[in-house]
């Protein structure tokens, strides 16, 4: 078993600050209540662009194969160079092999959740090149030596006072100004000085078409145009279920993917990449890492469908008041909870009980992926799978027994009401985790049985 | 086996055999017709500014009553007076001093009030990015109702690389407060011809 702290232990942490998580919360949800808005204003389409988002991805599922080899074809037509990696060693392998046929040893990188699976930047410093991550959010985390705790929005977490004193430390802002205008200033001429200078720009991919081997980057800030534009060496790194069959199919999933992420009608930039500048060169490395495999696991294959929007992230009462850090993994929030096993059972085990199995999360998903469900198909492989700690084991064990026999139901209702009236002291201790951060309920004098007998003449 | 044939034999051995075919993506009809109006509200509350114009000249005006200090670059010939050519061939590094960049579009769109534009448009593929202002000049009447639509116009076109822009570069990730001029375009004004 590894010890390192999971889910409960860290969203602990994060709860130790009641009015940040209580900000958190809002900040969320407010992103939410945009996202609802921006659905809104195009009801008359919106559910059936949902469902033929959805559609569209059950095709390229059961067509993956051939799609990628489309994909393939075409990109390499265009003039593209394509790689391919089975796991994320292989991944970072190729991208630094890029780096080092560049003679380069720096980078510019805009975001990517799949580089940060494959812990790229890690390697690439052990190695000896140094990545700029452009993107603001992630520059943030990045000097702040973190990881992203939300795949859209990466430093979601800090406060703007945060971030000025982080800026002063390491990009000469004045001390104690926190005004996002200056800070941002601030970040844009510090970062057009490392666009200007690399000559390596990797990127992420939002859709790959296998109709015209062409690929999509959606970014609000432009921060990938300027790296790859200015960049004699453009490497895109991608999932292989990225794909979708036509160009076509680009206008459903533009149109879902920034009102879902953000509410906005769609994200400043839109860039589609079809061959490269004249005289530069366009790599793009198609990564597998375990999505294969999961496209096996039919209970679990929907989850390929995945856009990367977050919206289910914003929507989780649980991901609001345990921030993005708590999963311990690339992808937090419900999606990540159901990705996140299949990379490593063991290590994630904890990851799909941190779901009240509420269903908003599915009902915000954009590509119509049944989250909860498969959460709670996870929370039993994994305990099929003996990946599932003693204590919850037996505390299941122990309600099924109470659940199953009416007469125990009962007995123990009885005596769990008494004991809260009688000795509180009994439940509303540190031992209970139901009594952390909450108070215990007024227990009822009597069942909802013994009233409806009471009462039901 | 290579990776490659190994990637694609595992895919092929785990993807689903049932037919799952393609989805009609006629269900979508166009819902408006006042496309010119709802492109230009939609492009202000993005943080761009439409302008409408009658001609190129409109345009010049338009640049005297306010001024950019400094570079402007643009693909139009008869903007040549108050802008430059864009040059074409040239290191894009060469453009860090840009202003303001004038460039064509292809047609936008009414829903999100983005516009097409390839590099076809303006020579070198960092310009709508790296100057610090960006005017678009689209002919009025080259708006399409939705993204559907747009992709319509899109099928069987050749480009190596084509983008949709939607008013200023802008970011959020300081505490969602909303700052334009993230590390592309500070502002975008569209000019309505």
């Amino acid at each position: 078993m590894s010890t390192k702290p999971k889910h409960p232990e860290l969203s602990e942490r994060f709860n130790a600050d009641e009015p940040r998580v209580d900000w958190h919360d809002a900040t969320l949800w407010w992103i939410r209540q945009k996202r609802d808005k921006a659905a809104h204003t195009l009801y008359e389409d919106w559910e059936s662009l949902r469902n033929t988002a959805s559609a569209i991805k059950d095709n390229v599922l059961g067509n993956l194969a051939d799609y990628l080899e489309s994909f393939e074809r075409q990109a390499t037509a265009n003039g593209a160079i394509v790689h391919w990696a089975a796991d994320a060693t292989e991944h970072n392998q190729i991208v630094l092999s890029l780096l080092q046929q560049a003679g380069a040893n720096r980078m510019v990188k805009s975001k990517s959740m799949l580089t940060e699976e494959c812990h790229l930047n890690e390697y690439l410093a052990e190695n000896g090149i140094e990545v700029v991550d452009t993107d603001l959010g992630e520059r943030i985390v990045q000097l702040a030596d973190e990881p992203p705790s939300h795949i859209v929005m990466p430093c979601i977490h800090w406060k703007k006072e945060e971030i000025g004193e982080l800026f002063h430390q390491h990009l000469g802002t004045p001390k104690g100004n926190a005004d996002p205008q200056l800070l941002t200033e601030a970040a844009r001429q510090h970062l057009r000085d490392k666009f200007l200078s690399r000559r390596v720009a990797l990127t992420g991919v939002n859709f790959a078409v296998a109709e015209t081997g062409e690929f999509v980057v959606c970014t609000n800030e432009g921060n990938a145009d300027m790296g790859v534009h200015l960049a004699d060496v453009h490497i895109a790194c991608m999932g292989i279920e990225k794909i979708i069959p036509r160009r076509e199919h680009l206008g459903v999933f533009l149109r879902l993917l920034a009102r879902s992420a953000t509410g906005q009608p769609i994200t400043t930039y839109s860039s589609h990449f079809k061959s490269p500048r004249a005289g530069a060169q366009m790599h793009i490395v198609l990564v597998d890492n375990g999505r294969s495999q999961q496209l096996g696991r039919e209970a679990f294959r929907n989850s390929l469908k995945c856009i990367r929007c977050g919206a289910c992230m914003n929507t989780c009462p649980v991901y609001r008041r345990s921030g993005g850090h708590s999963y311990h993994n690339a992808v937090a929030g419900p999606i990540g909870a159901i990705l996140a096993p299949n990379l490593d059972m063991t290590k994630n085990a904890d990851l799909p009980f941190a779901s009240t199995l509420c269903g908003s999360c599915s009902n915000v998903c954009p590509v119509k992926i049944n989250i909860h469900e498969q959460l709670y198909e996870w929370r039993q492989e994994l305990t099929r799978q003996g990946k599932v700690d003693f204590g919850k084991k037996m505390g299941l064990k122990m309600m099924s027994t109470v659940l199953s026999s009416p007469m125990v139901y009962r007995s123990m209702g009885k005596m769990g009401r008494w004991t809260m009236r009688v000795i509180p002291g009994m439940v509303s201790n540190s031992f209970n985790p139901w009594f952390k951060q909450r108070e215990m309920p007024e227990p009822p004098k009597e069942s909802f049985r013994d009233w409806y007998l009471k009462n039901r003449s | 086996m290579s990776v490659r044939e190994q990637i694609l034999a595992k895919v092929r051995a785990n993807q689903p055999i049932d037919e799952r075919p393609l989805p009609d993506l006629t269900a979508f009809p166009v819902r408006t017709s006042e496309v010119l109006d709802q492109f230009m509200t939609v492009l202000s509350t993005i943080g761009g500014k439409p302008v409408r114009v009658k001609n190129h000249a409109e345009i010049e005006a338009y640049l005297q009553e306010n001024p950019y200090p400094g570079r402007i670059i643009s693909s139009i010939p008869a903007l040549q007076h108050p802008a430059e050519p864009i040059p074409e061939n040239a290191d894009p590094h060469e453009l860090e001093n840009v202003e303001l960049a004038i460039i064509t579009g292809t047609f936008g769109v009414a829903e999100n009030s983005a516009i097409w534009v390839t590099e076809a448009n303006y020579q070198q593929r960092a310009v709508p990015f790296i100057c610090q202002h960006l005017a678009i000049v689209l002919p009025a009447d080259a708006i399409v109702a939705n993204m559907h639509q747009a992709y319509e116009r899109l099928q069987g076109q050749e480009y190596g690389f084509g983008v949709f822009i939607a008013g200023p570069s802008k970011t959020a990730d300081i505490e969602q407060s909303l700052v334009l001029g993230a590390h592309g375009a500070r502002t975008m004004t569209v000019f309505l011809m």
